[in-house]
């Protein structure tokens, strides 16, 4: 069965990615089809930490991540208060001087991208987080990073993007992106754009996508107020997103709106098993309350892990992949789904609308062949 | 801490002090005593036992300084101190 | 091993956790047969297999064994089946860790035998065994209605566990609403404290509690129940076909109002015991992955789950009330100390008590109005705060997890997730560790380790 061509362009994929190219192309004019094997929010979006952060891993990965900054900033106050986004801002945590010599390398890096952020030395940073131990060096204050609760803030994308005309099909899983269409059974669906935004699973769909799945474990503790009041990361974080094949732990905790704390963050390559890694967990933990120590008091309610799609060079794909006619890669974001999501969107909208990019489009672009394979140490 | 006979302990909850049978619940002890709101919910109501059993954490309350236990599955000694004003 | 059994602890094919879990933890326990939850079927399984000369340790989460059944303060167990099988537990040799609440189960990748981590008084607690046995019991299910939140109003069961724990009942007026056969003997003990009990008000209908009553001499065993049941009834109102449909009261329940689909009346009480039957705690059965449907974990004849030496009896597999409890933990426990055919005899009881049980299942089978007693405003969820109306029919038990964070609280979804079973048809969500809300410092080492840092490997 056949659908007539109503459709500009159809997003597969209705996690926080394909929640926010919906909303780009429709509110760019396109009639917008939206398709999820499962509900919308459900898979790596509903795993993640839902941190809106700033990050210099490469030059690339800043303007991205600063230009989606700025566009949640513009977005949030349109938000309803289940998305819970929270301008709380990210501490990046120093332990000795080696690590504050970066944090002021970062503060400049930062600033050359127009981002504000300020250098606390060991007492404010103790003022600042009571709970981190004693002992730290300081660290890097971002007061523009925030904090979203993802699967609602997706939904409140599509909510936008349905009021504007898109259509939503939860429990369609497309089989194959064929010549200007998608095959959900024997459903086709014909669009003269077709965003794979399907996060970990893109490579199923468009073979060759070096996209794979980076598991991670989270824990969220019952209610703490006041405990921790901003996003807090250790530096050495950076080294552990970077790092592609082995297993790591660092630190990162966040506050949420419930005033639990989620405690993050461990990556391991295990292929599609979902299942939670007691020993990765466990030092997960261990790290965590390394940093802070009274956090081995508070109760763990929940566990459970989720695939980040990392892809080998760090960036996501975006852009017009010359494989098909009429397909478009927006995938691949590894640990900055949620907040490389606006910019995302906005950069495959100008480039599917034909505007001027807002950020050069090279860097991630699905064709970029053997940069891929580039580690950008 | 007042004298208490063999067969009685005395706990203090929130401050005050509560004499209860030995081999009692906290939970048993705190509502003999009067006691009707456990907790807060998140939305501002009192909460009081639910279950009786340790599945329902409507109980949930700070123990000798331990918070989130189950009054309903620990019991009294002498000296316990029980606060109710943890998180919501 | 000497015994022939199956299998035991192999050291060979131990993974990083499984040695740690095996070496470092503070308070560390090897035995044979590990038994969770020492009520009746617990009871029964860690006395067999202590008895056939197995190492047995039972882990439970409350101070006293017995469950709920038999739940008792220090020194005041209650005459009957339930002060001999303590007893005979306590001659068996069998170790008991009480205060102890299960968190993890982990199993040898290898697959002889598995790692019971627990914390009791916020400390770890791992026991190391060859065979498992879950009995887990039951837990009630509460449905929402509006009020249902307020102090005072509880189950029924909840209310035998508190007045067996010294809750004092004597002088309040106590309105009973509910159902199933729990509701009598529980009007019954707490009229004897001195309670004063307006109504125990039965949900299913006249004739179908009748035919249930009446087809009880087909079953024996629950002859003496019925029996007691009786005289229970000569002293309370009891009624058939009637419901609550709303608690009131400012701070906590001072009336209700209670329904037989044509008028209503309202009531003063003290206390409203509202729980509507008995789910399975199947939770454990399911962290591990053990088949379950829709009455239970699965066993077969020999009590053992779809996960060789993982053994379940009582309610988990069905609830089915005390006797079988007793019966399925004797099978279970004979069949993990490696002698299932000594069980052999059993089974014919096994058969006919659970035909009562499903008797019994059918004639208190819970009306279509209890689905229509919440209002959109009525909260579901009761550790968030998620009202009916946020939660969509059409959802998973995930999505509403996700989108209103209805079973993301304290009781892990125990209360709102059986309420929205029966309100929605929602199956349970899966089950991580941890089992129940645990400090993380019981998840963590006690520092015997090295903590790597965060650059380690590559």
């Amino acid at each position: 069965m056949t659908s007539a061509a109503r459709w500009d362009a159809i997003v597969v994929g209705a996690g926080i990615v394909g929640a926010a190219c919906a909303r780009a192309l429709v509110l760019g004019g396109m009639r917008v089809l939206v398709l999820d094997a499962g509900f919308a929010g459900g898979g790596t979006t509903a795993a993640g930490m839902g941190h809106l952060v700033v990050m210099d891993d490469s030059t690339e990965q800043l303007a991205l991540t600063a230009l989606s900054l700025t566009l949640w900033r513009a977005l949030a106050p349109q938000l309803p208060a289940a998305v819970e986004y929270d301008a709380c801002g990210t501490i990046w945590v120093a332990e000795d001087d080696a690590q504050m010599a970066a944090v002021r390398e970062k503060r400049d890096v930062y600033a050359s991208a127009g981002i504000a952020s300020d250098v606390v030395g060991a007492n404010e940073l103790a003022t600042l987080e009571p709970n981190l131990r004693a002992g730290l060096a300081g660290g890097l204050l971002v007061p523009g990073d925030s904090v979203v609760y993802p699967p609602v803030a997706a939904l409140a994308m599509l909510a936008e993007a349905r009021a504007h005309g898109a259509v939503l099909r939860e429990s369609c899983r497309v089989d194959e992106i064929l010549d200007g269409a998608v095959r959900c059974g024997d459903e086709t669906f014909a669009a003269g754009v077709i965003v794979n935004a399907a996060g970990a699973e893109a490579a199923r769909l468009t073979p060759g996508l070096p996209i794979v799945p980076r598991k991670g474990h989270l824990a969220i503790t019952d209610r703490a107020p006041g405990f921790v009041r901003h996003q807090l990361v250790e530096l050495g974080y950076l080294t552990s997103a970077h790092k592609m094949t082995s297993e790591s732990v660092a630190f990162n905790v966040q506050p949420r709106a419930t005033t639990q704390v989620l405690i993050g963050s461990s990556r391991e390559l295990a292929g599609w098993d979902g299942s939670t890694n007691r020993r990765v967990l466990r030092e997960m933990l261990e790290r965590a309350t390394l940093f802070m120590p009274a956090l081995a008091q508070l109760a763990v309610i929940r566990t459970w892990t989720g695939f980040r799609p990392a892809t080998p060079d760090k960036l996501p794909v975006i852009g017009r992949h010359e494989q098909t006619p009429g397909l478009w890669i927006a995938a691949g974001h590894e640990g900055l789904g949620i907040t490389t999501s606006m910019g995302t969107a906005q950069l495959l909208a100008d480039l599917v609308l034909g505007r001027t990019p807002s950020i050069d489009p090279a860097p991630y672009s699905p064709m970029r062949g053997a940069a891929f394979a580039e580690d950008h140490a | 801490m007042s004298e208490t006979k063999a067969s009685e302990v005395t706990i203090v909850v929130d401050g005050r002090e509560v004499r209860a049978p030995s081999g009692v619940s906290v939970a048993a002890a705190m509502w003999n005593a009067g006691v009707t709101t456990f907790r807060t919910s998140v939305s501002g109501e009192r909460r009081a036992p639910l279950c009786g059993m340790g599945t329902c954490f409507e109980c949930r309350v700070t123990i000798d300084d331990v918070a989130q236990r189950r009054a309903c599955l620990v019991t009294v000694a002498n000296g316990l101190r029980v606060s109710t004003r943890a998180e919501s | 091993m000497a015994f022939g059994y199956r299998r035991g602890p192999s050291r060979d094919a131990l993974t990083d956790y499984w040695s740690w879990v095996v070496t470092s933890a503070s308070s560390r326990m090897a035995c044979d047969v590990v038994v969770i939850g020492a009520g009746p079927a617990g009871i029964a399984a860690a006395t067999r297999a202590a008895e056939a000369g197995r190492r047995v340790v039972v882990l439970d989460e409350s101070p006293q064994v017995g469950g709920q059944i038999w739940r008792h303060r220090p020194g005041r167990v209650p005459s009957g089946p339930a002060a001999r099988c303590i007893a005979r537990l306590e001659r068996s040799r069998a170790m008991v860790e009480r205060g102890a609440s299960v968190v993890d189960i982990v199993i040898d990748p290898s697959g002889n035998g598995c790692a019971v981590m627990a914390e009791r008084a916020g400390a770890p607690l791992v026991v190391q065994g060859a065979a498992l046995i879950l009995a887990t019991g039951a837990r009630e299910r509460f449905l929402p209605f509006p009020g249902w939140t307020l102090p005072g109003v509880i189950g029924v069961g909840a209310a035998q566990a508190l007045h067996k724990t010294g809750m004092s009942f004597a002088g309040k007026r106590v309105v009973i609403a509910g159902s199933g056969p729990l509701l009598l003997p529980v009007a019954a003990s707490l009229a004897a404290d001195g309670a004063r009990i307006a109504l125990v008000a039965e949900q299913a209908s006249g004739r179908d509690v009748m035919r249930f009553a009446a087809g009880l001499w087909r079953h024996p065993a629950t002859l003496v129940q019925a029996a007691r049941y009786r005289a229970a009834f000569m002293r309370t109102t009891y009624a058939t076909g009637q419901w609550v449909t709303h608690a009131r009261g400012d701070g906590r329940v001072q009336e209700v109002i209670i329904t037989d689909g044509w008028t209503s009346r309202t009531m003063p009480c003290d206390i409203l015991c509202a729980a509507f039957g008995l789910v399975p705690d199947t939770t454990l059965a399911r962290l591990l992955g053990c088949v379950v449907n829709a009455n239970g974990v699965v066993v077969d004849e020999r009590q053992e789950t779809s996960r060789l030496g993982v053994y379940c009896a009582g309610e988990p597999t069905g609830v089915g009330g005390m006797e079988l409890s007793l019966v399925e933990g004797e099978i279970a426990g004979l069949s993990a100390a490696g002698r299932p055919d000594e069980a052999r005899p059993l089974h014919a009881r096994r058969a006919s008590l659970r035909a009562s049980a499903a008797a019994m299942a059918r004639a208190f089978a819970l009306r279509d109005e209890l689905r229509s007693l919440a209002t959109p405003d009525t909260i579901v969820c009761r550790c968030e705060d998620v009202p009916l109306g946020a939660v969509d029919r059409g959802w998973t038990t995930r999505q509403a997890k996700l989108y209103t964070r209805a079973g993301m609280g304290a009781c892990q979804g125990r209360v709102c997730g059986a309420a929205l079973e029966y309100l929605n048809g929602w199956p349970p969500d899966a089950v991580r560790v941890p089992a129940i809300p645990v400090r993380c410092s019981t998840l963590t080492s006690e520092g015997t380790e090295r903590v790597p840092s965060a650059t380690h490997g590559a």
